[in-house]
């Protein structure tokens, strides 16, 4: 999407440009909207470049001692970089997880039995956003302490100490899903809106199909950028996550950032430097990976038809 | 062109080998959508091998009765009869008929020959099979270079073509359109309809078509059955329906009617308009009744001593429907050969008369009947 912007814009000040030549009056009123544009565009481009300027210009400059990269380069040996790493996307993965099969089957079954659980379905999974993460982490941590002192005679024992093992808080996967519902919600169902699900079904039923094999082979492949959409902005969540970890004392990445940022100030925002870069990396990667299913589907037959390499572009705009 | 060839040619899969049509058969059915009744014991037959078209206003139950058939809706009552076998409890997936939709159904994620293959895909047929059976489809259709299409890169006609193809990958025995050609627009809508029947002569399938426009359902089908409120008015072939319908709605339901006030002699005739008719069917109670009587059996002749008034014509070609305000109230539509129709322009006095041929007759709205 961001990759799309900047070159959609230039496209419709460009051309009248060429036109404009013999009306030389309306040039003025026309270049207007462009200054504003641009004079936009500089600001927001200011308020975001400039603090990561700094921060980048603080991690390698030491007044009087010059240019170091040491902030940079010290990371990998740091202690406890690359557990909280690991342990950030592995939480985030089974975040994913976990998220997406509670939320595709819900969708598409509400879309298909019961149209009428759809505001419902609506309310529940966009109920996170309206609920602070600290309201959360005290109702899970009540829950936490309550669980065992009632508990401690029953099975059910074991399964709190296990949620909350160190090398893997299932309690922050089991937290985090509830968080990523209402991103994950809004992505699906921006992508079940855009295909007739009820009739795509039936049009597979009646071909033969049974109802998991058309789950399978015909809504899931027509989902797949908005599964990708979802599952970059859990993931962009869960990296960036510091209450609950924090305050529930599990040690995931931006917990290890803040924890670091007192002993060693320029390696912290170093490190915070590189996560954005990370996540920016993997949100291309993600968004690469759902975009190709919809650009790999028009790209074949462009070699062979003139009028589809000029229909492609546009529609894998949408 | 090769379209006999390829309905007769080779069937690799056995189980499949009925290439004359099946018969159809509702009986009795019922469903009701809450307070909505759809279908009100609905009971009608579809020989084997013929296109059967149903017709009606929006919610009469047509395509209520084409998705019984296909499985997607559980009648309250009543069955569906597929060569004598009851399939009423039979899912959707395992039922021998290919549907093709009123909305665009392609799988957008699929090209053409994918799409056409689908079907074949989930029975687990070969590859190579599959590639073969989908392009001699898409050529049956029309379409052998489109294989490679995805959906958003073909136009609404090209769609439908692919849609049929898929219906027709599996060889169903019932062949069900529901209203395929209503979202093309009007040339399109043309062709595809001359298309589609020719096909389903040289296939012999057995194919239920569900459309709202009468102009289809007649110019298409062999029978041609006619839904009201969720029962049968009448099904007939198309001819007999538009020239004698059975029930009034029919009559006004089918093509455009006059409804001109008339009069019962004793002989069992009707008075209107000045001359005396012969009536078609039953005679109701009351005398005083209105008569049904179609514009083209209706001339109506410029003349100054004439009572009625001329207030509009609209020019159709080789005719023109003239529209003539009568003495006593009330109008009546004339269609005139456009030759003849150059005097009667609005304003003009006019002669109407209907022609000497029987009429169907309903009891007046004020006559208490």
């Amino acid at each position: 999407m961001a990759a799309l912007t900047p070159t959609a814009a230039p496209a419709p000040g460009g051309t009248p440009r060429r036109a404009r030549d013999p009306k030389a009056v309306r040039v003025r009123a026309r270049r207007r909207p462009r200054v504003w544009r641009g004079a936009v565009l500089a600001l927001a481009g200011l308020y975001f470049l400039v603090p990561l300027l700094s921060s980048f210009v603080f991690t390698v400059h030491t007044p009087g001692q010059g240019v170091s990269f040491a902030a940079y380069t010290g990371i990998l040996s740091a202690e406890g970089f690359t557990r909280s790493l690991l342990l950030s996307l592995g939480l985030a993965a089974a975040t994913i997880l976990l998220a997406l099969l509670l939320a595709v089957p819900a969708l598409v079954g509400v879309r298909l039995g019961a149209p009428r659980l759809r505001p419902l379905v609506e309310i529940v999974c966009m109920l996170p956003l309206v609920v602070p993460p600290i309201a959360l982490v005290t109702g899970v941590t009540t829950v936490l302490r309550w669980g065992p002192d009632h508990l401690s005679r029953t099975p059910l024992y074991q399964t709190f100490l296990a949620v909350q093992n160190e090398s893997f808080p299932v309690v922050l996967v089991l937290a985090y899903t509830v968080l990523a519902l209402p991103f994950v919600y809004r992505s699906l169902d921006a992508g079940l809106r855009a295909v007739d699900v009820p009739t795509l079904v039936e049009a597979a039923r009646n071909c033969g199909a049974s109802r998991l094999y058309v789950i399978l082979r015909v809504i899931l492949p027509n989902l797949r950028s908005s599964l990708a959409g979802a599952s970059f902005l859990t993931l962009a969540l869960v990296l960036g996550e510091y209450t609950i970890a924090s305050l529930l004392g599990f040690r995931p990445f931006a917990v290890w950032i803040v924890s670091v940022s007192g002993a060693q100030a320029r390696m912290s925002v170093a490190v915070s430097l590189l996560s954005l870069l990370i996540t920016w990396a993997l949100l291309l990667l993600l968004s690469r990976a759902g975009t190709r299913a919809a650009s790999a589907t028009p790209a074949p037959p462009a070699p062979s038809g003139t009028s589809a390499s000029l229909t492609s572009p546009a529609s894998g705009k949408e | 062109m090769s379209l006999t060839s390829t309905a007769t040619e080779d069937r690799p899969e056995e189980g499949t080998t009925s290439t004359t049509g099946a018969l159809v058969e509702f009986r009795g059915l019922r469903r009701a959508f809450g307070p909505t009744v759809a279908l009100d014991g609905l009971d009608l037959t579809a020989r084997p091998g013929e296109l059967l078209a149903l017709l009606g206003p929006s919610g009469c139950g047509k395509t209520t009765a084409l998705r019984v058939l296909a499985g997607f809706e559980q009648p309250d009552s009543g069955e569906v009869l597929v060569d004598g076998e009851d399939i009423t409890r039979v899912p959707a997936n395992r039922r021998d008929a290919g549907m093709v939709f009123q909305s665009y159904s392609l799988f957008p994620h699929l090209n053409a020959r994918d799409n056409v293959a689908f079907g074949l895909r989930v029975r687990k047929v070969s590859a190579a099979e599959r590639r073969a059976r989908a392009a001699e489809l898409l050529d049956l259709v029309g379409l052998p270079e489109h294989g490679d299409r995805y959906p958003h890169q073909m136009s609404g006609g090209q769609q439908q073509r692919v849609a049929l193809a898929r219906a027709l990958a599996l060889r169903p025995r019932v062949l069900l359109l529901d209203e395929p050609l209503s979202a093309l627009d009007a040339k399109v809508r043309l062709t595809l309809r001359e298309e589609i029947r020719r096909l389903q002569l040289s296939l012999g399938i057995t194919t239920i078509f569900v459309t709202h426009d009468q102009e289809e359902a007649l110019s298409m089908a062999d029978r041609v059955a006619v839904l009201n409120a969720g029962r049968l008015e009448q099904c007939a072939p198309p001819a007999e329906l538009y020239e004698r319908p059975a029930t009034a709605f029919v009559a006004e339901f089918v093509g455009t009617m006059n409804r001109l006030a008339g009069r019962l002699t004793d002989g069992g005739q009707v008075e209107v308009a000045g001359v005396t008719l012969p009536v078609d069917g039953e005679l109701p109670a009351s005398r005083e009744v209105e008569v049904l009587i179609r514009p083209e059996n209706i001339t109506a002749t410029a003349d100054p001593a004439g009572t009625a008034t001329v207030v509009s014509a609209s020019f159709f070609g080789s005719v023109t429907r003239v529209l003539l305000d009568l003495p006593g109230g009330g109008s009546v539509k004339s269609d005139v050969p456009s030759r003849d129709a150059g005097e009667l322009v609005p304003g003009v006095r006019a002669t109407v008369e209907p022609a000497r041929r029987p009429v169907l007759v309903v009891p007046a709205p004020g006559s208490g009947a």
